[in-house]
């Protein structure tokens, strides 16, 4: 098998269905000769991602809860059985109890807090960790996250908190590996409609103010996202870490709303 | 039947892998259908691309059987 990805092995974590931003990134690599693992957590998970990986060609499915480091210990113990090293990781994980995902931040519990945090966060670290041990040529760690950990977007609150946690953890985690030569990046996906985000509140008023004030006037697609997690996960990208990339249709720089874009009610 | 309704079961057959001739209009999506609730964001996602009608969350808790969905999407669609 020829490709970019030719010879490399990584596990997926995270993909959901065929909306998910983990299967834009899943189909790219596989197009280029990737082999690949898929982690979900539960039966209803299981039924989506296994006739998706099957197309990939892959039966190599973990159940994993990331909350859990026995969980995470027993994954890898699981791809250690199969595989002797690990090229690449993407998480593409966040969790949180989305009646608090609407309304204020202020009132965000205790509890949710730091079960965000836990999943959407610290997963990354705890991950990472585990997947450096099978990256003795070094590697690429890949996570997903939002612009609204940069700046306040309506309804986002605990979510955004726990993103910009998630994009300082890529720091430091680059930071710590760097030696090792194993790269950690982010990509900053503009909104697309997944199952992950109709947990969001308002969220078809975000990708419609989205699409009419991006720089290139359109929302983004998970082929767009696949297409950058193909760059950060091959050898094209291999003097890049630590980076926070957007691939949002520019949308991170614009300061107002466009001259163009109409004005547009919630509905 | 309608066309919404002969569309809405098109896409609940596709979805759920079930029979056509389970999909009645009294047919709840999860008692009936076999659906869990992942199932029913995934249709509820399917039948706004379908249809171009939005369905905010509240009123899609509403929605239990398939022709709870018929109706919603035949009283919203423009």
């Amino acid at each position: 098998m020829t490709g970019l990805m030719a010879g490399k092995r990584g596990l997926i974590m995270g993909l959901a269905n065929d909306k998910s931003l983990a299967w834009g990134i899943a189909q790219k690599l596989a197009e280029q000769g990737a082999e690949m693992a898929f982690s979900y957590q539960g039966e209803a998970l299981l039924k989506r991602v296994k006739p998706l990986a099957e197309s990939l060609g892959s039966d190599f499915l973990i159940d994993c809860d990331v909350s859990s480091m026995e969980a995470l210990d027993a994954t890898f113990a699981r791809i250690r059985e199969r595989w002797d090293t690990l090229d690449f990781v993407v998480h593409a994980i966040g969790f949180s109890d989305k009646n608090e995902l609407r309304g204020k931040y202020v009132d965000t519990s205790l509890e949710n807090f730091l079960m965000t945090m836990n999943i959407s966060a610290y997963s990354l670290v705890a991950v990472t960790k585990r997947a450096v041990e099978m990256m003795p040529n070094g590697g690429s760690v890949l996570t997903l996250t939002y612009y609204g950990a940069e700046k306040v977007v309506p309804h986002y609150n605990v979510m955004g908190v726990a993103k910009a946690a998630l994009e300082t953890s890529v720091k430091y985690l680059a930071n710590d590996l760097g030696p090792a030569n194993v790269r950690v990046n982010a990509i900053s996906a503009g909104p697309i409609k997944t199952l992950a985000a109709s947990g969001i509140g308002d969220f078809r008023y975000i990708l419609k103010w989205n699409e009419l004030n991006s720089p290139l006037r359109r929302n983004v697609t998970i082929e767009d996202v696949g297409g950058a997690g193909l760059y950060m996960l091959s050898d094209l990208s291999s003097g890049v870490t630590g980076e926070v990339h957007h691939v949002d249709a520019g949308y991170n720089l614009v300061g107002m709303k466009q001259e163009d874009a109409p004005d547009i009610a919630l509905v | 039947m309608s066309d919404t309704a002969d569309r809405v079961k098109k896409i609940v057959v596709e979805h759920l892998g079930v029979e056509a001739d389970k999909v009645a209009p009294d047919a709840s999506f999860i008692d009936d259908l076999g659906a869990d609730s992942l199932d029913i964001v995934e249709l509820v996602m399917a039948f706004e691309e379908e249809f171009g009608v939005e369905i905010p969350d509240d009123a899609a808790e509403k929605i239990a059987t398939v022709g709870d969905a018929i109706k919603y999407i035949d009283d919203n669609k423009g």
